[in-house]
Formats: structure tokens, C-alpha cells, sequence
């Protein structure tokens, strides 16, 4: 089994670990950076629950492998609250009770995140399309819908940069 | 005791919208769910499971796997050793343990594609995946059958030679795939029949469908040398992981401690075991700890989905619309071992109305697919499916509204249910009342669209629960909860402590504790947490209560009778004393000084749970060349006697909604002809993604609060799985003009009736 | 996945030399390669990923031709503005390919090597006249898109081939493409039936030309010549739309599977072609 060096940046900081050539990004997160927030519900890219986001763009870590992550940008779930400040999605959800079992949240987080940051003023519509990779079983999506609404309501009154 | 009529404005945390406590966690990545976990030495586990429908095993050859390098244990089912002992009580039904053993591990033949027959234990995932192919298995395979009207009929092939139908005398002299026969009802139905002026019927069947939840089954299992062992597991009952894999192994409890992580979703299908049993006998073998983990794959494959259904129903009406008689057979798929709901679907069938005289029979079914778990109450939403399917074509015949039908049928408190329950604390007619004042209702369609009206029933059980209340020595709270959290309850139970101590949300803390670390309790399931926990919680804090007081006359040296409790201050009514109040923060600082910590534990076995009643409206659109359906607008009703946290109870209406949605318009099993699952991912098993569905509005009626609970509340969580299916099904009935009577309504078969003369 | 070898060619050379190994895959997005490895259908030896290849997912236009780089992602051809004004049918397809976070990374080049006969974008580059630019071996050579897939998971691609780029046609005035696809949910389904279509029109609005493909009705999408062939000197008036879809009822020949019966197919694939002519044809007036 080959493993490289893998040198990345996660959440704003270098990371250096071993991958794998067959390892999905998802695993490498997970089991090599112990980066648990990401979390496998399906594997096959079909849930959304492993949302990170690579160079800007949201994609399913299960869909990448982990020796592609050389020279990338990830953001994952760990670094959406800024030094202990929750990201108003992050405190949107919070408020409008947008999670009961909490499985689904951290890809639903990241794939909202993505969404607001190309789009500051999406429409319901808008945002149930973009989230639809995001499967939750819980809530029903209503009150996920009205976190992100809400959400993007507060970052376009902050002005607040990407 | 709180008298759970008390007035909302009284109340000052219960029915407001705080942050649940454990909130930050989890959209943060912190919480910590089964397949998190990591420990020095730990392994992965891998299980090797069949590709046939149904197979005796004639030879297990596990030796090339054992001398691969890097595999640590392999086990099959001759490892798992069942204790004596009768069922375990696994929530709202019992667990034949030889049965769940031999689902965890066969044990002589296999009865469904993915049921695991071997396990590893490797130093790495790849070489557990390695050995799992050197693990060679000779099967003997066997004819097969999978839909439950094949399998009752004869010359099936029959899945045990010793399942002889109970329930029917004599005792049968053949062996079949029918486990039981259940009968009940009531009164005269054939008469009633006889003289009715108007009957309705229908035969309906549903598909089988998964629980669906986003987190496939985790656990990490570590056997310690003396044997004393510890699971982490994402599960609804850390004391049924811990019993049921006890029994499995033949060890005494006290030798498993059993730590609930978060979990990703349950809805019944973790009240039972899957996993745990496995990999602490892998961890038994080599003395390391094993994570076992379930691809989606194997979700599909190997854990239970609830029933598919067929199911006949008559109805015998006046011609004014009053149900006189109703006569049903359900036939449910339990899967691969007996044990599907079917009696709680003859139970539930009619219990939102007052029917005189009633015949239902459901028999339990055996085929070759997963053995059923529990959904979300189980067995109810397909029993609901006909009847409701079958109300609305009375009101269609008598050209009656739908509401107004239901409300003329409604049971009413002190009638009788079938199986021998006095209806108590009803608000069914005011849950029917709301829905028909709401705007949704009112509104009116456009051309091309429906509208569905469906009602549904739960019982909620009560049952047994623990819960903690320890006081901080700076004045806090925290509550330890015998139950894992799987809709937000850490929220409810902080709340009613709070409430019931006087002190504001954010000084109580809930956590949810391990096996050894609270009393002994129930699964979380049978929307039973906030009724029974939450007793337990307001119990505990109540004596908490008396014991401040207590503390409060001896540092004041006054009458128990004068000191006060209000708003978490203790106040000397005694105009004699000059004592200043005492809050809790005071008292609590010196605890020491009147008696040591404060803090009290109640186990108790909650009694007087409330049933609950749903109604939905749904309002869909149909594409008329493709079949497509569109759903426009929802809302769903239900009476829930007090909201302890509002969101969290519209989010149990929402979520259930969604799901009832799924099943009626996408979600099967899909099996081809040698009885291999063709669509076990999340690609082919359709469920509900955000752009499927509107908002979904609820009402939540609190006319009738639950007297036997502290705060009013009643068990919510399941009532809202069960008017779905018919609310769907009736609005896309009244589009194509035909009743619709097979779930799931996918667009070949809405364009195929809408086609029909 | 034990044992897989991860190769990062930097030229196309280099990935001609890597995929002629025994049990090489190349990937670009890999949103259909790695579900293959995880569900143990593909077990490579080595994967070659395309995506440090210079240029491998440009989109470009050459005298007002357009040239997508095979691993372009969909997201990314969402998001060019003159690809999208200019063949919005083929764009729209690819935009159609799973979910935001699958958009991210999937490609065309991949859509069409792996050959599903439900492929999103291929009736849609069909539709359009796009060839392949396919590098190999023995050099360069170009193929109409219609040529490449043979059978479900088949192309015509040989071992060492890689696919480099699509080529469409260079666009000319009163020419609108579309591409429907018809599944149970909103999102993330495979297509039951897909339909594209491109049509000419003169200045008067009468059809000159027309390509018609539909997927997910036959073992590889079809260019059914006979539609396109119905709507050619008509006015889209329900006559020619009668004969457009009988000629795809007869050209489709679907299975029945846990996705849609071949009766339910072959109804939908002539209204959704149908469907997409008008929507075709009203793009083409604008």
C-alpha cells in the first residue's frame, strides 16, 4: 500500500499528514487530521453530510482522495466559528432550532456557508436548491431553510467579508 | 405535584425557545457521535455477510483470514453464546434475544442478501476489507421469497421449520412463514355490515421503508482483561445495548458499560442491536479495541426497515356518515425473524374513532429481507393508510366534507378503544376544529391542484426512567438524563428543571449519562422522554425543592411549613423571624452547613402517558403527461397538551411529516428476481431532499394538557409519521379522479391511473 | 482500496503513458470513480488524475467555437456567462449532473467516458454537434460525441486514450438548444429520461435544422435523425411535434428497471422531447 505526504491548509493552518492512494479525502480528514466533524453518512456522494469546502468550492470529501488535497485550501466544519464566535449560520441554526439529531448539520453548515458566500441574498427557492445534496431526515428542512434566510440577512447587514 | 393545567402564562422557561444546551456541539463538529471515536490500539472491524436471499450454511472456513498479517479476530456466529432468559423489553416491543443473536451472526442459514455470517478485527480498514474476502463460506442455496402475500401463501418456501402459527387453534401441523395470528375487536360486525346503508372497501399495500437516518450504526467495543468491557455506541438505549449484548454474550450486566454517544438520527431502528455484540466479541478474542461501522450499503442491506403491508379494509357507514362497522386484515412483512408491528397496526387502525363494532386480524409474516426494528410508530402509518384512504372515499360517497366526517367520528374522552383503553385528555375534535379554521384550509385550490386531509393516532408510552438533579455549589443546575437525546430532549429536560427549581435556562446543564452513572431506564422511543424522563427530572428537582426548603427553615430555625418556594428564592413567611430570602445561589454555597450536597436520583415507572392525534392537510400538484407530483403546501396538526420547547415540537411535527411524505411518494425496497436489494444507496432509496418540499406549517393545539405529567406535556414524536401517507395519497387520488391504493405513488403509477377509464 | 497507486500527470504524455498500465483508471471530477471503488465495481491499480494536465478544464472559445476542457467542472461551466448565453441546453445539462457539492467536481469528460446510458450531458452535446478531442497513443483525433459511447459503461476510447476536450460547433444567429430530464424528486436522481435538442431557425421561425437526442432510453443516447428530421422545414405546429414524438416512441428502446419501466420511459421521453423542442425553439427566437 503507497502512502505520500500529503501537504495541505485546513482551517487556515498547514497540515501535513499521510494518504493512502485509494484514501478519500473524507477518511484523511478524519482519521489522519482527527478532524471527526465531517461525518460519512453515505460515502458515495449522495448525503452531503462530509461538505468541506476545497479552493472555494463545496464539494463531498467521500468524492475526493486524499492525496488530491496537495496544495488546497479546505474548509471544513472546525473552522467555521472564528476563534470561539459562532458564524451567524452557526447561530441562526441555534436560534431557529434548525437540527435535532445534529448528524446532517456540519455538511448543512458548510454547504450554507459556500451558498451565502456566492450568493448573499438567495431566495427559498434558491436555497432549498442548493442544500438539496444535503440530505437531513430530521427537521424537514423548514427550519434549516429560515436559519439560512436569516442567516444571509444578518452577514448582508454586517457587510461582512467572505 | 405540578398540576399540568396550570395556566402557560405561570410558567416562565417551560413553552419558551431557549438554546438547547447541547447545541454549540453540534454545529461546531465537537459532538462526538459512534464512529468518532478513537482509541490507543483500537482495529476495524469488518463483517462479512451473504449474497444470497436464503441459504443454509454448510461450511464456514475462517483459517486463511486468521494467519493474514495485521488480522486480529474472527468470529461467526458460534462465538455469540445466548444466555437463558426470556424477551427483553426493547421499548414498545419484545426482543426474542436467539432471534436478534442470530441476526447479529447466523447461526445455520441465512435469510436475507447482507446477513452477516463472519467478522474481522484488522489493523487497518484495508486489510480488514482483505480478509473478509479470504473468509470462504459454502452455502447451500435456497428457493426464496420476499412479498408477504407469497409468503403466506402455500408452498412458499418456509424460512424456520419451527415457526408454527400462534395464535390460531389448533396449533398448526405444518410449519409457515406466518409467526402469529392476531385477533381483535369488538361488537357485531356482521350485523352491522348487514344493515348498513353505505360500505366501503379497498385493498392497500405499502412497501417497506427505512428509518433513514443520516448516521449509518457505530460502535467502538473494548474488553478489558478481567472482562469488564465498555461500548461506545450510537444507539436510543445504552441499557438495551447493554442488556441485549450481555444476553448475546452470556456475561452479567454489571460487566458492560455502555456510553450512548450523540446519534445521528434514530427513529426506532436503534432500539436494538446490530453491531455491539460483534465487535465486543471480536474485542473479547484479541483483547483490543474494535470499531465496527456500517456502510450505507450495509444499512440497507442489514438493518430493519418497518414493514411493507398488505391490508383489506371495509367500512359500513349510516347515511349520514356515522362508521358503524369496520372490518380489517393487515398483513405485515416482520422480515427475516417474526416480530413486525402488525398488532399495534390492528390497535391503532381505529383508534381516532368511535366505532361500535369492529373485526381486525393482522398476521405477522416472515420473507427473506432484514428483520423489521421499529419506525417511528411502528405499525401505525400503513393501518392509517387504509383507513384514512378509506374515510375519505365515504366522504367522496356521501359528498361530505372530510373534516366534518372525521369530527362526526371523532372519539370523544371516556370511549373505549379496541384494545381496552379508556380514552383520556383527548383534543382529536379541537385538533380537527384547528385545521379546519386555519388559512391553509380555508384557502382555495387552482385549477390542477388537491387537496389530502388524513388524521393519525399514537399511544406514547410512559415506562421506566431515571433522572439526576445535582445542585452547584455556585447555584447552578445540572440535570443528568437517563436517556440519549435525539430530537433536542436535553433542551426539555433543562427547561422543566429549571421551571420547576426557579432558576433561568442558562443555569442548567443536561447531560445524558452511561450505564453506570443513573438509574436504570427505557429506550428513547414511544415518544416517552419528555413524558417519563421528564417526570423523573421534575421529580428529582422537586425533592431538590423540599430539600432547599428544608435547609432554608434550619438556617432560619422556622417551621418547614412557613418557607416558601417561588422563583428559585426560599422565603420565611413566619412575620416572627427576621429572616432574609435565601436563593438557591445562598443556599448552595453552603450546603456543607445543612446537610452536605444537594442533589436527588428518581427511577420511576411513568404512568398515565397520553395518546396523541394528528390531522394533515397537503396540497399537491400532479405533472398530467409524466405523473410527477409536486407538493404545494402542508400543514400539520396535532395535539401535543403542552409544548414544553415549541420549536423542538414542530420540529417532531415537521421532520415526521417529511418522512410520511418520502413513503408516500418515493420510498421502496426494490428487490429483482433472485431477491438481491437493487437499490440499497441513498442514489436509488429516494427519500425527501430540500427542494422536494414547501415549508410545513403546524399547529400545535394545547386545549387538553396531559394532567398526569408536571407541565401538561404529552409524547409527540410519533403521531406525525402517521397522517402523512393518506394526506398524500387522498389529494393525488382526487387529481387522477381513482383511488390510489399502492405506496409508493411514483410517477409511472400516478400517470398510469390517471390514464385509466 | 488497498494498494491503489495515485498518479498526478503534469502533461498529456505523461497520462497517455500512465493509462496504458494494466488496471489504470483516469479520473477527473471523480464523482463516479470513487462511488465505483467504494461500492468495489472498479478496483484500480492506478489512478490517473487528469486535472494537473494544462488546460485539461479550460473553457475557452476560438472564433466563437467554444472548447470545454474534458474536467471542467460543471460548476465552472455554470458560471461562464458566454458558454451559457451561447448553448445555455448543454450548460443547463451539465448543471443538472447530482447535487451543488457533486457540481463542484464532476465534468463533462466524465459524464460521457463513463458511459451511462443516463448521462445528463450527453444528449445535450449531442444535440449540439460537439465532437471530442481524444489524445492517445498513435496522436490526436476528433469524434463526433455519438461516437464514443458503445454500451453501458463502454466507449470506444482506446486503452491509453484520454479524452481532452469537447468542441462545439461555432454558434451561429437563431440557434437555442434545451435539455429536459425527467426524475421522481427535484434533485439528485438519476435521469428516468433525458431529452436534448438543438434547433436553427430561419428569420421567419421556421425550423432549418435540428438535432434531437434522448438518454436514458437505449443502451447509449440516441440521435434520433427521424425527429430531427419531423421538425426541419415546419413551424413547430402540433402536426410536426405529433411526428417528432412518435419518431422518438419508436427509436426508444428502454429497459424496465428500479428507475422506470420501459413503457413509462419511452411515453415521457416523447413529451419531454417535445417539451424541449418548444423550449429550444423559443431560445432561438430570442
Amino acid at each position: 500500500m503507497s502512502r505520500t505526504v500529503v501537504n495541505a491548509v485546513v482551517n487556515g493552518e498547514p497540515v501535513e499528514f499521510l494518504a493512502g492512494g485509494g484514501q478519500s479525502l473524507l477518511d484523511a480528514l478524519r482519521d489522519e487530521l482527527r478532524l471527526t466533524g465531517s461525518k460519512e453518512g453515505c460515502g458515495t456522494g449522495d448525503c452531503g453530510a462530509c461538505s468541506v469546502i476545497v479552493d472555494g468550492r463545496l464539494v463531498c470529501a467521500c468524492l475526493m482522495l486524499a492525496p488530491e488535497a496537495e496544495g488546497k485550501r479546505i474548509e471544513t466544519i472546525e473552522g467555521l466559528a472564528d476563534n470561539g464566535h459562532l458564524h451567524p449560520l452557526q447561530h441562526q441554526f441555534l436560534e431557529h432550532a434548525a437540527l435535532q439529531c445534529g448528524f446532517c448539520t456540519p455538511g448543512l453548515l458548510m454547504a450554507s456557508k459556500a451558498l451565502l458566500d456566492r450568493n448573499p441574498d438567495p431566495t427559498e427557492t434558491e436555497v432549498r436548491y442548493w442544500l438539496a445534496g444535503n440530505i437531513c431526515r430530521c427537521t424537514g428542512y423548514d427550519k434549516v431553510v429560515r436559519a439560512v434566510m436569516d442567516a444571509a440577512a444578518d452577514l448582508r447587514q454586517e457587510g461582512r467579508p467572505k | 405535584m405540578s398540576d399540568g393545567n396550570q395556566p402557560p402564562s405561570s410558567l416562565k422557561v417551560v413553552g419558551t425557545r431557549p438554546i438547547r444546551p447541547d447545541g454549540v456541539d453540534k454545529v461546531t463538529g465537537r459532538a462526538q457521535f459512534g464512529a468518532d471515536f478513537h482509541l490507543p490500539g483500537m482495529l476495524t472491524g469488518r463483517i462479512k455477510r451473504s449474497p444470497h436471499a436464503h441459504a443454509r450454511i454448510v461450511k464456514i472456513d475462517t483459517s486463511a483470514a486468521e494467519k493474514l498479517p495485521g488480522v486480529k479476530a474472527v468470529v461467526t456466529g458460534a462465538d455469540l453464546d445466548v444466555g437463558a432468559g426470556g424477551d427483553i423489553e426493547a421499548g414498545e416491543h419484545a426482543a426474542a434475544m436467539k432471534d436478534v443473536a442470530a441476526n447479529c451472526l447466523a447461526s445455520g442459514k441465512v435469510f436475507y442478501q447482507g446477513h452477516a455470517v463472519a467478522a474481522v478485527a484488522a489493523t487497518s480498514p484495508e486489510i480488514a476489507a482483505d480478509a473478509l474476502d479470504l473468509i470462504e463460506v459454502i452455502y447451500e442455496v435456497l428457493p426464496h421469497v420476499v412479498d408477504v402475500d407469497e409468503a403466506m401463501a402455500p408452498g412458499a418456501p418456509v424460512l424456520h421449520d419451527d415457526m408454527f402459527t400462534k395464535g390460531v387453534t389448533p396449533k398448526p401441523a405444518k410449519a409457515s412463514n406466518v409467526a402469529q395470528k392476531h385477533v381483535m375487536g369488538r361488537g357485531d360486525v356482521a350485523g352491522a355490515f348487514a344493515a348498513a346503508a353505505v360500505v366501503v372497501e379497498g385493498r392497500y399495500t405499502t412497501a417497506a421503508v427505512h428509518q433513514g437516518y443520516i448516521e449509518p450504526h457505530a460502535c467502538v467495543a473494548a474488553w478489558g482483561a478481567d472482562g469488564q468491557s465498555t461500548i461506545w455506541c450510537s444507539s436510543q438505549g445504552q441499557f438495551l445495548v447493554r442488556a441485549m449484548t450481555a444476553r448475546i454474550l452470556n456475561m452479567p450486566l454489571s460487566d458492560i458499560k455502555v456510553i450512548p454517544a450523540e446519534i445521528g438520527g434514530g427513529f426506532g431502528g436503534k432500539t436494538t442491536v446490530y453491531l455491539e455484540p460483534v465487535a465486543l466479541a471480536l474485542s473479547r478474542k484479541c483483547g483490543r479495541p474494535v470499531k465496527l461501522v456500517m456502510s450505507r450499503e450495509e444499512v440497507f442491506l442489514a438493518s430493519g426497515p418497518t414493514s411493507g403491508s398488505s391490508m383489506d379494509v371495509r367500512l359500513a357507514a349510516t347515511k349520514d356518515g356515522k362508521i358503524t362497522a369496520a372490518e380489517m386484515t393487515l398483513r405485515y412483512q416482520a422480515g427475516a425473524f417474526a416480530g413486525s408491528p402488525v398488532n399495534l397496526g390492528c390497535m391503532t387502525a381505529f383508534a381516532c374513532y368511535d366505532v361500535e363494532h369492529l373485526a381486525l386480524v393482522g398476521y405477522d409474516v416472515v420473507s427473506n429481507r432484514p428483520k423489521v426494528a421499529a419506525y417511528r410508530a411502528p405499525g401505525a402509518p400503513m393501518a392509517a393508510f387504509a383507513v384514512e384512504s378509506a374515510i375519505d372515499d365515504l366522504a367522496r360517497k356521501l359528498k361530505m366534507d372530510p373534516i366534518d366526517l372525521r369530527i362526526l367520528n371523532a372519539v370523544k374522552d371516556g370511549a373505549k378503544t379496541v384494545y381496552g383503553a379508556t380514552v383520556r385528555y383527548s383534543a382529536f375534535i379541537e385538533t380537527l376544529q384547528a385545521v379546519k379554521a386555519h388559512p391553509h384550509y380555508q384557502s382555495k385550490l387552482k385549477a390542477g391542484q388537491a387537496r389530502g386531509v388524513a388524521a393519525g393516532f399514537w399511544f406514547n408510552i410512559g415506562g421506566e426512567s431515571s433522572a439526576a438533579v445535582h445542585v452547584d455549589e455556585d447555584g447552578g443546575a445540572t440535570v443528568v438524563s437517563s436517556n440519549p437525546d435525539i430530537g433536542g430532549s436535553r433542551a426539555s429536560m433543562a427547561m422543566m428543571a429549571a421551571e420547576t427549581l426557579g432558576l433561568p435556562i442558562e443555569r442548567v446543564r443536561c447531560t445524558v449519562a452511561d450505564t453506570t452513572s443513573i438509574g436504570f431506564s427505557g429506550s428513547t422511543g414511544g415518544s416517552r422522554v419528555t413524558f417519563a424522563t421528564g417526570m423523573a427530572v421534575v421529580e428529582a428537582a422537586q425533592k431538590v425543592v423540599a430539600d432547599l426548603k428544608r435547609r432554608a427553615a434550619q438556617t432560619w430555625e422556622c417551621d418547614l411549613a412557613h418557607v416558601e418556594w417561588k422563583d428559585g428564592v426560599a422565603t420565611c413567611l413566619d412575620p416572627s423571624k427576621d429572616a432574609k430570602p435565601l436563593s438557591l445561589k445562598a443556599l448552595a454555597g453552603k450546603s456543607a452547613k445543612t446537610g452536605g450536597p444537594i442533589a436527588a436520583e428518581v427511577s420511576l415507572n411513568a404512568q398515565g402517558a397520553a395518546a396523541g392525534y394528528g390531522v394533515h392537510v397537503c396540497d399537491l400538484e400532479i405533472d398530467p403527461e409524466t405523473g410527477r407530483t409536486t407538493i404545494l403546501r402542508y400543514t400539520a396538526a396535532q395535539d401535543v397538551g403542552r409544548a414544553i420547547h415549541p420549536a423542538y415540537v414542530e420540529g417532531q411535527l415537521q421532520g415526521g411529516a417529511a418522512q410520511g411524505v418520502g413513503w408516500a411518494l418515493n420510498e421502496e425496497y426494490v428487490y429483482n428476481a433472485k431477491g438481491l436489494l437493487d437499490n440499497a444507496s441513498f442514489l436509488d432509496y429516494r427519500m425527501p431532499v430540500a427542494s422536494d418540499l414547501p415549508m410545513i406549517d403546524t399547529i400545535l393545539v394545547e386545549a387538553k394538557p396531559n394532567p398526569r405529567h408536571p407541565y401538561g406535556a404529552k409524547g409527540v414524536g410519533e403521531v406525525p409519521i402517521v397522517p402523512p401517507l393518506a394526506a398524500v395519497a387522498n389529494a393525488i387520488s382526487a387529481v387522477v379522479g381513482q383511488r390510489m391504493t399502492s405506496l409508493p405513488l411514483s410517477p409511472a403509477k400516478v400517470l398510469a391511473a390517471g390514464k385509466a377509464p | 482500496m488497498s494498494g491503489v497507486e495515485y498518479l498526478s500527470p503534469g502533461s498529456v504524455a505523461e497520462a497517455v503513458r500512465a493509462l496504458q498500465v494494466d488496471g489504470a483508471r483516469v479520473m477527473a471530477g471523480g464523482t463516479d470513480l470513487l462511488v465505483q471503488m467504494r461500492i468495489g465495481r472498479a478496483k484500480p491499480n492506478v489512478v490517473v488524475d487528469l486535472k494537473r494536465i494544462p488546460g485539461i478544464a479550460d473553457i475557452r472559445e476560438e472564433d466563437g467555437a467554444f472548447i470545454i476542457g474534458a474536467a471542467a467542472s460543471g460548476a465552472a461551466l455554470g458560471e461562464h456567462e458566454a458558454l451559457r448565453k451561447a448553448w445555455p441546453g448543454v450548460v443547463e445539462a451539465a448543471n443538472l449532473i447530482g447535487s451543488t457539492q457533486v457540481q463542484g467536481r464532476a465534468s463533462l469528460g466524465g459524464n460521457l467516458c463513463n458511459a451511462s446510458p443516463a448521462a445528463d450531458s450527453v444528449p445535450a452535446l449531442i444535440a449540439a454537434g460537439a465532437t471530442c478531442v481524444i489524445a492517445g497513443p498513435n496522436g490526436e483525433r476528433e469524434a463526433l460525441v455519438e461516437t464514443i459511447q458503445v454500451a453501458p459503461g463502454k466507449t470506444t476510447l482506446a486503452k491509453g486514450e484520454v479524452l481532452l476536450a469537447f468542441r462545439l460547433p461555432k454558434w451561429t444567429a437563431h440557434t437555442g438548444d434545451a435539455y429536459l430530464r425527467l426524475i421522481p424528486r427535484t434533485e439528485m436522481d438519476i435521469a428516468v429520461v433525458g431529452a436534448g435538442v438543438c434547433v436553427t431557425l430561419d428569420a421567419t421561425g421556421k425550423c432549418i435544422a435540428a438535432r434531437v437526442s434522448v438518454g436514458a432510453v437505449a443502451p447509449t443516447a440516441l440521435l434520433v435523425e427521424a425527429a430531427g428530421a419531423a421538425l426541419v422545414g415546419s413551424s413547430f405546429d402540433d402536426a410536426a411535434l405529433a411526428k417528432l414524438e412518435a419518431a422518438i416512441a419508436a427509436a426508444a428502446r428502454p429497459i424496465s428497471d428500479k428507475r422506470g419501466t420501459a413503457e413509462y420511459r419511452t411515453k415521457v421521453a416523447a413529451v419531454l422531447a417535445r417539451r424541449a423542442v418548444l423550449i429550444a425553439r423559443d431560445r432561438a427566437k430570442a
